[in-house]
């Protein structure tokens, strides 16, 4: 059906272009080019864009909002006995099974009332997609006949035309901030629905971290069971090591490679660095699993203590394998953005390039690698695939890295992965969770690329 | 270091003085060290990406192989219909097939060990295959089928047939206990000669030697032997049906209770093993008997197994059974995914640069674009997945698992990159050849669309293919909005059917329990590498082919 | 190296073998000094005596190989990967190449200051001693207290500076900014500057300040400057030489060079027929 009025759309849009065109190209050659404010072309443009983009926007709004209105008209269709005892959670479950009906998957003996609602809810679906198909034609139609009527030897189709592009360029432009409202307003709007089941007061302080228990609702009050602590520590715990592996591995390959390696070498060891960046996380963590946990608990049993397959080690190292490129490529910039004039004032006074380095351009350098650190850092903690992988589920208040800890990505993920509902704390949790890791991300980028700001202009 | 005058003529300093010399020496040696550790860091960092791409092959290449084995099946007219081929009882016939090799093998239970040999996809290949030729019903056909994931792996020495049961301090112990001449086979059991000391504080009043606890009367017997060390490990060399075994001696003789009675405890299944063969390792329990090993091996003599390359990785869909698992599911909803992605990213990121590069004054509204472009940049990718969870899903109701919405969540991940990337080709535009456009007329929109873009799509094809490589390894958003179903069958591809992507399928693979999944994984990983290497090629091919120097 | 004449061999031989150096005999000796950057060859054999305790300019159009020769004199050019020196440098009779004197010391005995000041981004204080800590040229604290005071001093920054020795040398005007880093060069008690160009960057009061400054060092130290005035160069300096397209056109007293010329392009160049 959608995939037809697409069609149908386009033929129309290509349809008006022609039609536009015609008309200007008919008096174009009825009184010479000169009187012609606008080539023939801006004229069958300006009709296509009339014809095709309200129409076209219709049916993007009618497609977003005709699932959640023929909800509305189903439930309140529903006979009032039959659902004035449900609550929210039934209701929706009331609902998905109309719905699966309403698609042909029966299961069992429904009664009569939910066949008839499933009846009801398949035509109107119906019913809603001819409509849409009758007005986004009909509206396309009229514009295409009221925007053909524009069309004179004076009128100025190009601006017009210009004027359309200009506004979608707009629109475009504003999808960014969209994104960040929808963004914030989503995680907002979910945390606040959590907090007003579970007490902020014991999710930003609470030490004991048990969402999957707590689905009952008498452990909800009982408390206790989503203070997330365990989970900001562990996260810390994990990017802290992944913090320690990368940190000397990038910027001591970024001295070398700025300052004492050959071109030929430069030109060999950099892509390779930027291979490790362009590995997708998730194979990180299967290189986790299957290769750095065993090999460290065998590290572990040879010298005598145990090492957890899915301890903090390992999932903090192999992330810190993944941030060397970036902690190398941001140090590499620092380290090449102090001027040559500070490394000449420094061999020139008989410094040693070592020398140079340690107690010229790197002080010189240090917020620029600071910076670099910081986003790094906003990086491990904002890391899902490999701690997914590689790290624990269960939230042990722990800084042993031999123990296995969970962190906030983790936690998102295995409280969201399955069918969720929107009404149990268990998946809002995820979404406070997420709240505070998109804050704490932010902080860090806003910190971060403040800092390398500043620092660039010290230089320019 | 002698007197530092200053202000006299020459330096003051004895740079040859020997302190002078080692100093400088000293200097020295601390700019090669410096040196050594950069070397050593870019050593390391090398010596992980060599460490990442050996193991991934290591465990990967064998899934590009799949054993299998022969069966030659008469299509019996009979048993199928020439009108409904798809119908016939499949799991029969191929069966039958199978056990005509071997003719001795006989009862239930033999039979249905044997048939573990074979993948227990095989009826469905055979199906297949005969749906599709159906001229061959009533003639003889050659078809191979997999063997099941165990055999798989032990054609390929992935796993071995025994395996190390007991570790060399747990032999040790076992020497002891032999040296002190306590061991002995009597009737083909191993068994433990063992002084043992009833305790009546062990028997309890209530219940008699029925209910004593044997067990630590065992324990406390055979500690006597260890003397020298206190190990746990000692009590798992006796069989844990020496229990009985003790409880049927006292129970014979219920007047032992208080004394000290010599008894022989059987041994357990492992040292059983090491005393009689000398052989410390045990059959590898993914296998039910040697049996099987026999069978197979006979097999593989008569020339019946065969491992061609695996093409259905790329043209099977998910299976729970990892010789019949591939990639088409994957491979379908990642495309289906990136084109989506692709469709919405391209030209709205062309758009929003372009206007911001050569339309947008520069005011409040255009800053604050700006850094909310730089922020989404670095915003985790798991947010992206709880804005489509809550906003594509719960508010707007799309469907669950679908690549159309796994495509726009993508595509918001991807802007920010196809924009700083397009912005950066319209900079490099030098503002000569829109000086020129706009010094012959052309209105600014058309400077943008007929000169600045058209020499500006290099840069931005190129930034545009790698957003897009990023966007086919993203796992953790595809993962909230549930694009990691599972489908068995690629029959409902479309963008609103829940689908599967590659990195996403390479999760839930990871995951999964069964030996065979770890080269199914490392396979999968090394064909997403493979894309993304391909299209990193194509990007910088692109950049080299088109790039124009100013 | 390879390519010496007999004469300069004899030169180089009999100064290193005089052990007394009296005033007088030349502080630097350079012959047959080639520079080439890749293929490209930048300097075409200079043969040049520098005077002890005094000061030579070196002047002529940009990219003319002024630049280039100074920085041969510390073997700066070291440092540019793709650049090759030939020919013979001696200071005091010793040839800088000599492998075994260090690059190191070299640089600590021949200071230099740059175009543009550039001052580490460290305190005041910092700056000077610098030097003085890398090559351990201070027993202790108040040693190098009075090392950073006696060339702070000498360079005439000290009464500026005296209360604020901890505050960072990048917040000093650029004059003073240039004295800074000429006390940093003073600091490791060099028996040479090279100054390339100090004054390009800095305000006419703070050029005289710097000039007044180079004449006092004068007294104590030998002073190469390169230049593009040749106001300045007649100002500071005792000798000039005029460089033109890498080579050295004329080399003689200050006062000649600019009354009485023996090079017809010397002649056009001082008086501003090209440049």
């Amino acid at each position: 059906m959608l995939s037809y009025l697409l069609l149908a759309l386009l033929v129309l849009t290509t349809v008006a272009y022609y039609a536009g065109l015609s008309r200007a190209r008919a008096f174009a050659t009825a009184s010479g080019h000169a009187a012609q404010h606008s080539l023939s072309g801006y004229h069958g443009a300006f009709v296509a864009a009339w014809a095709s983009l309200p129409s076209f926007l219709l049916v993007i709004l009618w497609l977003l909002f005709q699932g959640s209105v023929v909800d509305q008209l189903l439930i309140s269709s529903l006979p009032v006995e039959r659902i004035k005892d449900l609550d929210s959670g039934q209701l929706n479950l009331l609902v998905s099974e109309i719905k699966s009906i309403a698609k042909g998957n029966v299961f069992g003996e429904p009664d009569a009332v939910v066949l008839a609602a499933a009846e009801r809810y398949n035509s109107w679906n119906a019913i809603a997609s001819w409509a849409m198909l009758a007005s986004a034609l009909g509206l396309a139609v009229v514009a295409l006949v009221v925007a053909r009527s524009y069309v004179a030897p004076r009128f100025r189709a190009r601006n017009e035309v210009e004027r359309i592009a200009s506004v979608l360029m707009i629109l475009c432009s504003l999808i960014a901030i969209l994104t960040t409202v929808g963004i914030v307003g989503s995680l907002l709007y979910e945390t606040l629905r959590f907090f007003s089941m579970v007490s902020p007061l014991e999710f930003f302080f609470g030490l004991n971290w048990e969402p999957q228990i707590a689905m009952r609702a008498d452990q909800v009050t009982a408390g206790g069971a989503f203070g997330a602590i365990p989970v900001y520590v562990g996260t810390l715990l994990i990017a802290l090591i992944a913090m320690l592996v990368a940190t000397p591995i990038g910027l001591y390959s970024a001295i070398y490679l700025t300052e004492y390696a050959s071109e030929g070498m430069r030109a060999v060891v950099k892509p390779l660095l930027e291979i490790l960046a362009g590995i997708p996380t998730v194979v990180y963590g299967f290189f986790a699993v299957l290769t750095v946990a065993p090999a460290m608990r065998d590290l572990g049993a040879a010298l005598g203590f145990s090492i957890a397959p899915n301890s903090a080690l390992a999932a903090g190292g192999v992330m810190g394998i993944m941030l060397i490129p970036f902690i190398s490529s941001l140090s590499d910039d620092a380290l090449n953005a102090v001027p040559q004039s500070l490394r000449d004032g420094s061999l020139g006074l008989g410094a040693t390039k070592g020398e140079t380095i340690r107690n010229v351009l790197l002080p010189a350098a240090l917020p620029g690698i600071m910076g670099g650190i910081l986003l790094a850092v906003s990086r491990a903690i904002g890391e899902t695939m490999i701690v997914v992988m590689a790290a624990g589920i269960i939230a042990a208040l722990t800084l042993n890295p031999f123990e296995p800890v969970t962190t906030v990505t983790v936690q998102i993920v295995t409280l969201l992965i399955g069918d969720s509902e929107f009404d149990n704390p268990k998946t809002l949790a995820a979404f406070a969770l997420g709240l505070v890791l998109f804050l704490a991300t932010l902080a860090l980028n806003v910190l971060a690329l403040s800092i390398v700001r500043r620092y660039r202009e010290q230089y320019d | 270091m002698t007197d530092t005058t200053l202000g006299s003529t020459g330096s003051g300093h004895d740079w040859s003085s020997p302190a002078s010399r080692r100093r400088v020496k000293r200097r020295y040696a601390a700019d090669r060290r410096l040196q050594f550790y950069g070397i050593a860091a870019i050593g390391t960092a090398m010596a992980l990406l060599g460490v990442l791409f050996v193991s991934l092959i290591q465990a990967g290449y064998a899934a590009f192989t799949t054993t299998k084995v022969e069966l030659s099946i008469f299509l019996d007219p009979a048993a199928i219909s020439q009108e409904k081929p798809g119908e016939a009882n499949y799991r029969r016939i191929v069966r039958d097939a199978f056990k005509a090799y071997f003719p001795d093998v006989t009862g239930r239970s033999d039979e249905r060990s044997l048939y573990k040999i074979m993948s227990s996809g095989s009826d469905y290949i055979v199906r297949d295959y005969v749906v599709g030729n159906p001229g061959k019903i009533g003639e003889n056909v050659k078809i191979l089928v997999p063997v099941s994931d165990p055999f798989d792996q032990l054609y390929k020495r992935i796993i071995p047939r025994r395996i190390d049961a007991l570790s060399s301090d747990r032999i040790a112990l076992f020497d002891a206990l032999k040296q002190q001449g306590v061991l002995s086979v009597e009737d083909g059991a191993g068994v433990a000669k063992v002084s043992v000391f009833i305790d009546p504080a062990k028997v309890p009043s209530e219940g008699g030697v029925a209910a004593a606890d044997y067990d630590a009367m065992i324990k406390d017997g055979l500690r006597s032997y260890f003397r020298n060390e206190y190990s746990r490990s000692y009590e798992e060399i006796i069989s844990a049906t020496a229990a009985e075994k003790l409880q049927s001696v006292v129970a014979a003789d219920p007047s032992v209770v208080g004394k000290i009675v010599e008894v022989k405890l059987p041994l357990a299944a492992n040292y059983d093993n090491l005393l009689q063969t000398g052989q410390a390792t045990i059959r590898n329990p993914r296998f039910g008997s040697d049996v099987e090993f026999a069978w197979f091996d006979s097999l593989e003599k008569r020339g019946l197994i065969a491992t061609p390359f695996t093409w259905e990785l790329f043209f099977n869909a998910d299976s729970r059974f990892p010789e019949l698992a591939g990639l088409a599911g994957a491979l379908s909803g990642s495309l289906l995914a990136l084109l989506i992605c692709f469709v919405l990213s391209f030209p709205i990121g062309i758009a929003t640069a372009v206007y911001l590069e050569e339309f947008a004054p520069k005011n409040r509204t255009t800053d604050l674009i700006e850094v909310n472009i730089n922020n989404l940049a670095a915003v985790p990718s798991v947010v992206f997945g709880l804005l489509g969870l809550a906003l594509f899903l719960n508010t707007f109701g799309m469907p669950r698992s679908a690549p159309l919405v796994g495509g726009m969540v993508l595509a918001l991940m991807t802007l920010p990159t196809i924009i700083v990337a397009t912005r950066a080709a319209l900079k490099a535009v030098p503002p000569s050849i829109r000086e020129a456009a706009l010094g012959v007329g052309a209105s600014r929109h058309q400077v943008a669309l007929h000169h600045v873009l058209p020499l500006a799509m290099p840069g931005i094809l190129t930034g545009t293919i790698i957003g897009l490589a990023q966007a086919l390894g993203e796992t953790a958003p595809l993962l909230l909005i549930g694009m990691n179903a599972f489908i068995p069958s690629v029959e409902n591809i479309g963008l609103t059917e829940p689908a599967m992507a590659l990195p996403t399928q390479i999760f839930s693979w990871a995951d999964s329990p069964e030996r065979g999944f770890v080269s199914r994984t490392s396979a999968a990983i090394l064909v997403l590498l493979g894309f993304l290497v391909m299209m990193n090629l194509l990007a910088v091919y692109l950049r080299r082919k088109l790039e124009r120097k100013w | 190296m390879q390519q010496l004449d007999a004469g300069s061999v004899q030169v180089l031989t009999s100064l290193k073998s005089s052990t007394a150096q009296t005033i007088g005999e030349p502080k630097i000796v350079a012959r047959d000094v080639s520079v080439y950057y890749g293929e490209k060859q930048a300097l075409f054999d200079v043969d040049v005596n520098v005077p002890r305790n005094s000061v030579m300019a070196f002047i002529g159009p940009s990219g003319c190989g002024k630049s280039t020769f100074l920085r041969c004199i510390n073997r700066m050019n070291d440092t540019i990967p793709i650049a090759r020196v030939e020919g013979k440098i001696a200071i005091d009779g010793q040839d800088i190449d000599d492998p075994e004197l260090d690059v190191v010391e070299l640089r600590a005995r021949v200071g230099m200051v740059f175009q543009k000041p550039n001052p580490f981004p460290k305190s005041i204080y910092e700056n000077v001693a610098y030097g003085p800590r890398i090559h351990g040229l201070a027993r202790n604290k108040a040693d190098l207290d009075r090392i950073v005071e006696t060339s702070l001093q000498r360079a005439g920054l000290l009464k500026e500076v005296k209360d604020r020795l901890q505050e960072p040398g990048t917040g000093l005007s650029g004059g003073q900014q240039q004295r800074l880093c000429i006390a940093r060069a003073i600091a490791t008690s060099p028996d040479i500057i090279l100054m390339d160009e100090p004054c390009s960057a800095l305000d006419p009061i703070a050029t005289a300040r710097v000039e007044e400054l180079i004449d006092e060092l004068r007294q104590t130290l030998t002073i190469i400057i390169v230049t593009h005035s040749m106001q300045q160069a007649a100002r500071v300096s005792q000798r000039t030489a005029f460089f033109h397209l890498g080579v050295l056109v004329e080399e003689d007293e200050t006062s000649t060079i600019f009354t009485n010329p023996s090079d017809q392009r010397t002649q056009d160049y001082i008086t501003g027929r090209f440049g």
